[in-house]
């Protein structure tokens, strides 16, 4: 029987659109941090989080090249949150809404996030301690 | 001589951290540097970011710690030193219980009925 608890977040805004994508990701860092299993499911624009193709960038407003700038992208986000699980010997178990991937056009991915459908959804929270969602605005 | 516009901001931290800055306050720093006429009003939740003191530092998520955080503050700062024209809308500092000495310097306040007279001295009013 598995001991561990267990939660799942459904998140949706894309990135560098809101402030809610920071809150998730504290969340998730603090529910890894605490030794929970983590289920997400990326809904519409978020299923753009974990895309390979971000690039950092300088900033000349800041006067940083892109080095100094050190740009978080979301990407990095996501690999640092399942890195850390597996360190812990947890699972963060990130599933991408395979229409909404589509639909945006971004199926490339790091390592980790699985391509999967609202059945998955329904997976999660059937053995969920409890679910929150942080639905865009 | 180019036509002035006038930047009217309300939308404020809607993804600060990610960005390292407000995207708003960047373009217009951008737009600033390769020859626009701008000023800009902060008004509503963006009247905070000329708060001096901000401090948005300690970000972690997964073990990866953000190195710069953003300084909305030292940005209105910058964008005021480079002939940008900054108003902060009193009321709604007070409606957020602050006054005009929690601001940086060289920001100028004015009242919510300054507004509309204010826009008459413009080409553009762009509300972002």
């Amino acid at each position: 029987m598995n001991e561990k608890k267990e939660l799942t977040f459904v998140i949706m805004d894309a990135p560098y659109e809101s402030a809610r994508t920071t809150t998730a990701f504290r969340l998730l860092d603090a529910a890894v941090r605490r030794g929970f299993d983590v289920n997400v499911f990326a809904y519409e624009g978020a299923v753009g989080l974990p895309s390979v193709r971000q690039a950092p960038h300088a900033n000349a407003v800041h006067g940083r090249d892109v080095v100094e700038e050190d740009h978080p992208n979301p990407k990095d986000a996501v690999t640092a949150l399942i890195e850390a699980a597996h360190k812990r010997g947890s699972r963060l178990d990130w599933v991408q809404c395979g229409l909404c991937v589509d639909e945006r056009g971004v199926s490339e991915w790091v390592a980790g996030p699985r391509r999967g459908s609202p059945a998955d959804l329904v997976t999660f929270v059937a053995r969920s301690d409890n679910v929150l969602v942080i639905p865009t605005r | 001589m180019p036509k002035r516009a006038l930047n009217i901001v309300s939308s404020a931290y809607r993804a600060t951290l990610e960005e390292q800055d407000d995207t708003v306050l960047w373009l217009l720093h951008t737009m600033r540097a390769a020859g626009a006429e701008l000023d800009v009003v902060l008004q509503d939740n963006a009247v905070n970011y000329a708060a001096r003191g901000q401090d948005a530092s300690g970000l972690s998520v997964g073990g990866r710690r953000q190195t710069h955080p953003p300084r909305l503050d030292e940005d209105v700062s910058r964008l005021a030193g480079t002939g940008v024209q900054v108003f902060v809308v009193e009321d709604d500092l007070a409606e957020r219980g602050l006054d005009r000495s929690d601001l940086v310097d060289g920001v100028t306040t004015i009242a919510r009925k300054e507004i509309a007279p204010l826009c008459a001295r413009y080409a553009y009013v762009w509300r972002w």
